[in-house]
């Protein structure tokens, strides 16, 4: 944690970076998201398996973007999402600096300095994630529902949705000005939160995010009322990877699944 | 002048049977999935055991996320208007705490203010509401820094309090003796028993916080608290005093429906104006419109605050933007 | 006397291919059933999965999307991009519990007259076997109060 803070202090003394963005100690148990603008500010850090708010979200709110280059204090998912928002030209190269404390050494203070996107990318090479257990269990669970059963789940759990966006707000991936929730000329989705608004709304996000999930589960922990909406974009992702083999968070160069294609695509249901 | 009763559990079973049969329905906190939500139940043994408070409020019961106003079809030269009977079923909202209990007076401020708000006051007008006095309190709690407290009757038409065996029922409103007229047995003499609640020290001084915030406009203090917002609804969405809508027309050629949803002034477009200019384009203003929507246009224009303490928003936000700890910082800069 | 349900078929079909198909359906005088509506796009390309879940909620039992065959798209490569997006869509719809087997999509020519009647025949059988789409239905008009 000492050298992590080390490292944060140089940054902001030697003028490399306007802010850095981290965690600190938030209500309780829990942690929150923390900028620090100033050296002595640094001492606010923390880091510890308490810490999930995925933080690249800031690195495309302009008010965070405003303060300068920023310094991100960055879990594996984070730095995913970091290249991937590289990738799809919403931050430059050069415009964040990545800091990984690697994972069971933040005692040890171990502290990577990543700044640019390839080295972000060859960083990343180097590991293998894989989906929370618990999560997979869900999905598996799911799977193995009939038809029936799944329909009655998500229309049960989706009528519960307020519309709040905490979802969308959260995900480092929403980052579109103007979302085509937002939009009413068409009102595609509806605004309301009505049974098939938010089932539509729902359905809309995930395919917005097929291919291009880093599978953070930061939207099921945002949503108030326990929605595990974080199972949708995982199944989205997940059906992605497994029949076209692309992931999102991997390259520093675009490969988007939804945008690219192969003539020898296989499938087996088209007429 | 309330009347005080001893209501022993066994009682309330009673109670509930004779709400029921009076063809009430009774809205409770319950379990569900390791969350409290309010819903119907049908006797106490359904009802939450040991919770703090429910994530969403009981405002729901009277402003409901989604409400139809009206709806229409068309046809050749001619438009059919049909204005909806609100739903509003004889409901008592049992378990609620002195917190939401009183946010009901700040939605009244605002849904009777000058128009009067047809739909809310059916609804308003359909339920009564047994309270439920709070016996713990967390960290994102403040009720009595803003007037309430943990065992405050404002809002109830009866206030139960938890005593051995029982309750310590407090009949207050019209409403309250209605109820216990359903089964006036069920309700001992309770004279002299002691209400015991959580107790909770205030946070901060509100009044003067309330005096302080129309020179503090300008201050950087916003940008600080509010640089980690990320522009959601959930606080605006769990409030029991929030009360801001959007009104929706979803028609095609032939019909449509016009619905009233719930708003929040946290999200960018909630100002957008049709020109393009938004007055309140950053977060840091919209976080400045919220503390200042609760404790300074309120007491100015109703008299009241638009605040109960309850917690709720630190609670739901996905970044802990924990209210109560913002206020105290608040109150605490040097003007 | 009962009415015998007919299912309402909605068919999202390329200008190119599968509508020309169709109308040489229609030239060539074969007969085929009259439950689906046509609409006509320029490419499957243009197909958003929001036109398929709103077909359902305006009623639609059954909807049908149909293109130029892989390597004969008019805009060389609308057709692939919609093959990526439905094999996605397809999963997702399947996972929420949506009933996929309402859903066909197909490569249908301009020359395949004949295969476009019996496309459409087998279709509506299909989902007159399966009977009115009720369980979307539940979502329109539910959760307002």
């Amino acid at each position: 944690m000492e050298a992590l803070k080390q490292k944060a202090k140089d940054l902001l003394e030697r003028g490399e970076v306007k802010a850095i963005v981290g965690y600190t100690k938030g209500t309780g148990d829990i942690r929150r998201p923390y900028f620090a603008q100033r050296p002595e500010q640094v001492d606010g850090l923390v880091l510890d398996e308490a810490c999930t708010q995925n933080l690249a979200t800031y690195a495309t709110k302009h008010e965070v973007r405003h303060l300068g280059k920023l310094g991100v204090v960055a879990l594996p998912v984070t730095q995913r999402a970091l290249l991937q928002l590289m990738a799809e030209r919403q931050i430059r190269d050069g415009d964040v600096i990545v800091l990984v404390a690697e994972e069971g050494n933040v005692e040890k203070g171990n502290v990577k300095e990543l700044a640019s996107a390839a080295a972000l990318e060859e960083h990343l090479a180097l590991k293998t994630d894989v989906m929370d257990e618990k999560d997979q269990e869900l999905l598996a669970k799911l799977n193995a529902k009939s038809r029936e059963e799944r329909w009655a789940f998500w229309h049960r759990e989706l009528s519960r949705c307020v519309k709040c966006y905490a979802c969308r707000n959260s995900c480092p991936m929403c980052y579109c000005d103007h979302c085509t929730m937002d939009c009413n000329r068409p009102q595609w989705v509806p605004v309301a939160s009505h049974d098939l608004g938010n089932f539509e709304y729902h359905v809309v996000r995930a395919m917005h995010l097929a291919g291009r999930c880093v599978e953070c589960g930061e939207c099921g922990r945002a949503c108030p009322v326990g929605i595990p909406v974080h199972l949708l974009t995982f199944f989205a992702e997940e059906s992605v990877h497994r029949q076209f083999g692309q992931r999102a968070g991997h390259s520093a160069k675009l490969d988007y699944a939804l945008s690219t294609f192969r003539p020898d695509d296989k499938e087996s249901f088209i007429r | 002048m309330a009347d005080t009763f001893e209501l022993s559990h066994e009682a309330l079973n009673g109670l509930f049977a004779a709400l029921r049969k009076d063809g009430r329905r009774v809205l409770a906190p319950v379990d569900s999935d390791g969350r409290t939500e309010l819903n119907e139940v049908e006797s106490p043994a359904q009802v939450a055991k040991d919770y703090l408070q429910t994530i969403l409020s009981a405002k729901e019961v009277v402003f409901p996320k989604v409400e139809r106003l009206l709806s229409y079809t068309t046809g050749p030269g001619k438009v059919e208007l049909k204005d909806p009977e609100p739903k509003a079923l004889p409901t008592v909202l049992f378990g609620v705490r002195p917190c939401e209990a009183a946010a009901f007076g700040a939605l009244d401020a605002v849904f009777n203010w000058d128009t009067r708000d047809s739909f809310f006051n059916a609804r308003m007008a359909q339920i009564a509401v047994i309270g439920l006095s709070c016996t713990k309190a967390d960290a994102a709690c403040f009720c009595t820094t803003v007037g309430g407290g943990p065992a405050d009757t404002r809002g109830s038409d009866i206030l139960l309090s938890p005593i051995e065996g029982g309750f310590l029922a407090e009949v207050l409103t019209e409403k309250g003796r209605s109820i216990q007229a359903l089964a006036p047995e069920l309700f001992q003499d309770g004279r002299g028993i002691d209400k015991t609640a959580v107790k909770l020290d205030k946070a901060f001084d509100q009044p003067a916080l309330t005096a302080k915030l129309p020179g503090m406009f300008d201050s950087a203090l916003w940008v600080d608290q509010s640089l980690r917002c990320i522009g959601c609804g959930a606080c605006a969405f769990v409030c029991p005093t929030c009360v801001c809508f959007d009104i929706q027309e979803e028609a095609d050629p032939k019909q449509g429906q016009r619905l009233r949803c719930w708003d929040s002034c946290g999200y960018r477009m909630f100002t957008l104006h049709a020109s393009g200019h938004n007055p309140r384009e950053v977060q840091s203003q919209r976080w400045r419109q919220r503390i200042y929507h609760k404790f300074s246009y309120y007491p100015e224009r109703y008299g009241m605050l638009g605040c109960v303490g309850c917690g709720k928003c630190t609670r739901a936000c996905p970044v802990d933007m924990n209210l109560r700890e913002h206020l105290v910082e608040t109150s605490e800069m040097k003007a | 006397m009962e009415e015998k349900f007919e299912p309402k078929l909605t068919a999202f079909v390329c200008n190119w291919c599968t509508y020309a198909g169709a109308d040489l359906t229609g030239t060539s005088r074969i007969k085929y059933q009259s439950n689906v509506r046509v609409l006509r796009v320029p490419c499957t390309g243009r197909i958003d999965f929001m036109l398929v879940m709103k077909a359902f909620q305006k009623g639609a039992d059954g909807v049908i999307v149909s293109g130029c065959h892989p390597n004969d798209c008019h805009y060389t490569s609308g057709n692939y991009h919609a093959r990526r997006r439905w094999m996605v869509y397809k999963d997702l719809m399947d996972f929420m519990g949506m009933d996929t087997r309402r859903v066909t999509f197909s490569w249908v020519s301009a020359a395949e007259g004949v295969r476009w009647a019996q496309l459409v025949n087998e279709v509506t059988d299909q989902v007159r076997a399966l009977g009115p789409y009720a369980e979307y239905q539940q979502l329109v008009g539910a959760g307002i109060e």
